[in-house]
């Protein structure tokens, strides 16, 4: 596994560049993943994203589904895609420092 | 010069079918030749790489693929299968090793100017190496890097106008069988509405939004050419309502052996004279048919349309001419709660103009499974869970004695309280004056 140094901080991340522990996501984290997930500036938006898609780990130990992010966030996934390119998984679970996304993707 | 040795993959370049190691090997040879003097963006030795981490797993009994991976390209949430092998140093030609599925045509008709352009791509960004096609239709790219991919995009949709199949769970790759393009017994445009589909339905291909992974396939008949019934949670197969179309005289040319039953499928072995009557009318399920000697005749309001006689004398007996589709739905492999085919749900609908009587029933379903569905629940285990009943309900199909193979057997029947006179509120003081405790 590889480990990644920005700004003082070290992140230890897999092959898909997602966190291998979730408590190690710190907000320079998401800095750091920003460019790479087509980010050019976060905004309040993305912030509501990511909270929620922490909160919700923290409390229930899973990733929520895309229904229950649109639902909660009040944001369609079409908004979420024009947030986050890569899309819910790959680019918001990854900066939420959720676990990668498993199963027959 | 091979790579990695490989005495046991080496087994399979014998006998006579088609060899992938040999196939490989060659594609290896090819890119370390490179005659054509391509700039390969992967690895030049990505497929002796392969053999190699291949023929391992063949000592082993093992994959050598670590679990997952997550790539793809921006805007899309699917289409790109990401992989990477768990033993990189041995084999780094395929450390990065990502499945790219494409969009293929209806019927999967190409020509040789087309496929070589892919291929050039391929050649160029990945590794050679293809799977005509995946299980599900999507031509399907086995092999390059992650920086390769938003490349390989940017060819694919500017230079080659083709788009990436699904995955995920969203709606996978729509396929059909060859339908009206070369097939008599196709009962609508096949390839019109499986591409009709696909574009229709473009957003919920690229971005992920259900509970899981959504199919539709395309029969134009019930003979299942792209076994829709069994590998399809939207499945929709050709019939017709009217009467099958008997050619007598053709019948008869059948009868004295001037035409081979079911085309001459059956002819590297002698089953003796074709006699209609054992060969047809009496393997019909309906029992339906009868035969008096010169005239064939079909009690059509008790046909199934179960396809044996038209395929067993195709010259002779035509579909009807009114024709659409019935719509089954909820098909699965077993996991989790065991293996489903499709259940009928619309018997006949008609298939034509923009397609409005089927997206109904695909949008109906959708807007209930979607809220419904539990996470990873295929709409086969939502309606076991919910009940068939209550996908009668949300797409206001009436319940209809085709619904069912048989009624149920057990009476753990559930009411309606609107349905049953007096409702539920009752009062058990009431009752105690009737009935004393």
């Amino acid at each position: 596994m590889a480990t990644v140094e920005f700004k003082g901080k070290s992140f230890e991340i897999d092959e898909d560049g997602f966190l291998q522990r979730f408590e190690d996501w710190s907000p320079e984290w998401v800095e750091y993943v920003q460019e790479s997930e087509g980010i050019k500036e976060m905004s309040d938006e993305h912030q509501k994203v990511l909270d929620f898609l922490q909160d919700y780990y923290k409390k229930n130990g899973i990733a929520p589904m895309v229904r229950i992010l649109s639902k909660v966030t009040g944001f369609k996934l079409k908004h979420i895609y024009e947030l986050f390119p890569s899309g819910p998984g790959k680019g918001a679970c990854k900066m939420a420092g959720l676990p990668k996304p498993t199963g027959c993707v | 010069m091979a790579k990695h040795p490989t005495p046991l993959l080496d087994q399979l370049e014998s006998g006579p079918w088609p060899s992938f190691v040999s196939d490989i090997k060659q594609e290896a040879d090819h890119r370390h030749a490179n005659p054509d003097g391509v700039e390969y963006q992967i690895p030049v030795d990505v497929c002796d790489d392969l053999l190699g981490i291949l023929e391992m797993s063949y000592v082993d009994g093992e994959t050598h693929w670590k679990h997952g991976g997550i790539v793809g390209v921006f805007g899309y949430g699917g289409g790109v299968i990401g992989r990477y092998c768990d033993q990189p140093e041995m084999f780094p030609g395929v450390a990065h090793f990502h499945t790219v599925r494409v969009a293929q045509p209806s019927g999967k008709y190409y020509t040789a100017e087309y496929l070589r352009a892919l291929m050039d791509l391929w050649d160029f960004r990945g590794s050679g190496l293809t799977n005509m096609h995946g299980a599900t239709g999507d031509l399907v790219w086995l092999g390059t890097t992650t920086p390769q991919l938003e490349e390989i995009f940017h060819t694919l949709t500017h230079d080659l106008n083709t788009d990436l199949g699904g995955s995920g769970s969203n709606l996978r790759t729509p396929a059909d069988c060859l339908g009206q393009s070369r097939c008599e017994y196709a009962c609508y445009d096949v390839a019109a509405l499986c591409y009709h589909m696909t574009i229709e339905y473009q957003d919920e291909l690229h971005r992920p939004a259900f509970p899981y992974k959504f199919k539709f396939k395309f029969d134009g008949c019930p003979n299942g050419c792209v076994a829709s019934i069994a590998r399809s949670d939207f499945s929709v197969i050709g019939t017709w309502k009217d009467d099958i179309r008997i050619d007598q005289d053709a019948v008869a040319a059948y009868v004295n052996g001037e035409f081979a039953p079911n085309a001459g499928a059956h002819s590297s072995r002698d089953w003796g004279k074709f006699d209609i009557v054992k060969e047809v009318v009496d393997l019909c399920p309906t029992g339906c048919m009868s035969y008096d000697g010169s005239k064939l005749n079909i009690d059509n309001k008790e046909c199934y349309r179960c396809m044996h006689c038209i395929n067993t004398m195709p010259r002779a007996l035509k579909i009807g001419a009114e024709t659409g589709a019935s719509i089954f739905v909820g098909a699965k492999a077993p996991i989790l709660d065991g293996a489903q085919m499709g259940s009928l749900l619309v018997p006949f609908v008609p298939v034509q103009g923009d397609y409005e009587e089927v997206t109904e029933v695909v949008e109906n379903l959708w807007d209930w499974w979607m809220e419904e569905g539990k996470n990873r629940e295929r709409i086969g285990e939502t309606i076991r869970r919910m009940g068939f009943q209550k996908m009668l309900e949300v797409t206001n199909i009436k319940a209809d004695a085709r619904h069912v193979q048989e009624p149920r057997t057990n009476p753990y029947i559930f009411w309606k309280e609107e349905d049953v006179e007096g409702g539920w509120q009752r009062d058990v003081n009431e009752f105690r004056k009737r009935h004393q405790r």
